[in-house]
């Protein structure tokens, strides 16, 4: 059906599985209440060299530990990572720095993310200097050959961080991640502090480096426009777990979770002529904290039954497509 | 229906007098507002939509200085106006609701205070505990269950939907005429989204206000507005009703931001993008704002700046491809 399917080695790069990652806190007035933030709560996945993987989600729902746990930044309760057939859990001091190689992240505030005192050559450069990749004048040729690629000049070279706008710090960060050749790069919310014209450029340079440096994305965003028009495959996130997963035209056009179909439907259209007939969500999204068993989703259902509030589904093969699964015991199969 | 003109800013200019230079912030915004009618302010950072509504309410601050222009609303000019006057008419006249809910809100006064609060200073005969009772009431409205309850809660212990749906009940319990909602669903969910803009639209009707409803969201205006006016670098370059501007958007800037919208975009094709960057503020205006980016200029466009022309009665457009296209006509 997509001819870029044909290209694509569908070789395993990245493995994730039964993934927890809880966080211990402590509440009340003497911190005597012990509960637990299950951020990621059994998470299961895996991403082909050379896929755009989407994962989205609201706020709260995991989708951004769960990109930490993978390049280490959160700390992994249970479960398998394996990169490259290797497993990467726990790794610590030459082997975790051997990761960082292969595996970048990209932060969502590229405000936050660039040391505003360094100049573009130090923080492009900086990568190259800790993984020894290249020494003295090599650096700075590398350095200025991957901020060329990313439409900047020489002159841009020694200025600093601070005195770049949103999209250009975040091409900065692209340069810094991209210096070292990974393999995968992870894309936290690389666009949704960027207006839409500045989000249009950074969208079709990532488009265009995924191609030409043969990268595997992982793309979290809670913009379903965005995740539409980047992903092969999409994964939808609910309080920790993966409620559906399918390829991009699978999950938005044949949606099976009744979350993933009210997520569709609270999109406002910029068709002034679409009537909005949606399903409004009552409530807010419950918090992670010591989550009720059965299925995440139940408390919010339209279609919840009992068995929705006992029983957690499983993420399994519900229609005819084998690549389209969804974690709900009464799904939507057209 | 007749339209009852509430609100009419005409040529708005407001510069700040930074160390850096004069930002030209507004540089010529003329817009009106019919009673009952829910106008979209549209716009990326920095083109001066925020600075529209704060003008509105003159809430300028030094550096910033309103230069000219005139703010009429129900017939008086509000920059005219004495400043215990303008006192009168925030929060009864004219309320805001802003972007981030939990900063807005004063975190240590019980919700239901705040909201009576608002009541008692602009209507000195009435008691506190009717205003209270009022401030339950408008909880209830808003969709708050147990409001009697959530009324005697802090800010803190509320979600972003709820606190937003708290700051709606504040600016809505003095029935203002005209309600100025600044990227009121931007910091919330796209689930939290859709049910605070469902509860916005049925206030509205209820109560009868106006709404000019500042927002980057394309898809939002597209379902709230009216009418919908453009800004870009200070000034609005096309105005119209929602289904004009979004539908058959005359003046190339409009045209080009529909198009960097990737909701219903081809994956494989690249996205459509603006040539260049936001010009700077600090350099006064002589030109048409968009020449640098715009794939239409002309030598005209880099000489003079354009006024605005009419497309159809009520669309129209500040640019001169529209003018020459109307000497033809």
């Amino acid at each position: 059906m997509m001819p870029e399917t044909a290209k694509k080695d569908n070789s395993r790069l990245l493995d994730i599985k039964n993934l927890h990652v809880h966080f211990p806190i402590r509440e009340g007035v003497l911190h005597r209440n012990r509960s637990t933030v299950k951020a990621v709560n059994g998470v299961s996945l895996i991403l082909n060299r050379g896929e755009v993987f989407g994962l989205v989600g609201e706020s709260g729902c995991g989708k951004t530990t769960l990109g930490r746990a993978v390049v280490g930044l959160a700390p992994i309760t249970s479960g398998s990572i394996v990169f490259n057939k290797k497993s990467i859990v726990r790794l610590t001091g030459q082997e975790a720095r051997k990761r960082a190689r292969h595996i970048q992240l990209i932060f969502q505030d590229p405000h936050a993310s660039l040391h505003p005192r360094k100049t573009a050559c130090d923080l492009v450069g900086v990568g190259l200097k800790l993984h020894g990749l290249a020494n003295g004048y090599e650096i700075d040729e590398q350095v200025l050959a991957m901020l060329k690629r990313v439409g900047f000049n020489a002159e841009h070279l020694y200025r600093y961080a601070h005195e770049f706008s949103g999209g250009q710090r975040q091409r900065i960060a692209l340069a810094r991640a991209l210096v070292l050749y990974p393999e995968l790069l992870i894309l936290d919310e690389p666009t949704s502090a960027l207006d839409v014209s500045v989000q249009a450029q950074i969208l079709n340079l990532l488009k265009e480096l995924q191609q030409e440096f043969h990268l595997t994305y992982l793309f979290i965003s809670h913009d379903l426009g965005v995740v539409r028009y980047m992903s092969d495959r999409i994964g939808v996130m609910y309080l920790g777990h993966i409620v559906e997963i399918g390829s991009t035209a699978h999950v938005f056009g044949k949606s099976q979770h009744p979350y993933t179909r009210i997520l569709l439907s609270s999109l406002p259209s910029i068709d002034p002529d679409t009537p909005p007939d949606r399903e409004v969500l009552e409530g807010d999204p419950p918090t992670p904290i010591d989550p009720p068993p059965g299925c995440p989703f139940a408390p919010r259902c339209p279609e919840a039954r009992d068995l929705c509030r006992k029983d957690l589904p499983d993420l399994i093969q519900r229609g005819d497509d084998a690549g389209h699964l969804s974690a709900c015991h009464y799904p939507h199969i057209s | 229906m007749t339209q009852e003109l509430l609100l009419k800013v005409e040529d708005l200019q407001v510069r700040f007098y930074t160390l850096r230079g004069v930002v030209h912030a507004l540089e010529r915004v003329s817009f009106h507002l019919n009673r009952q009618e829910t106008l979209g302010l549209a716009g990326e950072t920095g083109c001066g939509k925020s600075v529209t509504a704060r003008a509105i309410l003159r809430l300028i601050d030094p550096p910033g200085r309103i230069e000219k222009g005139a703010i009429h609303f129900e017939g008086r000019n509000l920059l005219e106006a004495e400043e215990s006057e303008m006192r009168r008419i925030r929060g009864s006249q004219i309320s805001m609701i802003m972007q981030e809910p939990k900063v807005s809100i004063n975190p240590v006064i019980r919700v239901g205070k705040q909201i009576a609060e608002t009541l008692l200073i602009h209507n000195k005969s009435l008691n506190g505990r009717t205003a209270r009772k009022r401030a339950v009431d408008m909880l209830a409205q808003v969709g708050i269950p147990d409001p009697e309850k959530m009324s005697r809660r802090y800010p803190h212990e509320l979600s972003g939907g709820m606190s937003q749906r708290v700051m709606i009940a504040m600016m809505l319990v003095t029935r203002p005429k005209l309600l100025i909602a600044d990227e009121p669903t931007s910091a919330l969910d796209v689930t939290i989204q859709a049910q605070i803009l469902e509860l916005m639209k049925t206030l509205v009707r209820e109560i009868k206000t106006s709404v000019l409803m500042i927002t980057h969201d394309l898809g939002v205006m597209a379902e709230t507005c009216d009418r919908v006016a453009v800004m870009y670098a200070g000034n609005v370059v096309e105005m119209g009703s929602v289904r004009d501007v979004l539908k058959n958007p005359r003046h190339p800037y409009t045209q080009s931001l529909l198009q960097t919208v990737p909701d219903n975009a081809n994956p494989d094709q690249p996205l459509f993008s603006i040539k260049g960057n936001v010009p700077s503020l600090l350099e006064p205006q002589t030109n048409c704002v968009f020449a640098p980016r715009c794939e239409f200029t002309m030598d005209r466009c880099v000489r003079e700046k354009p006024k605005n022309y009419a497309v159809t009665g009520g669309h129209q457009a500040a640019c001169f491809l529209i003018e020459d296209r109307g000497n033809q006509n």
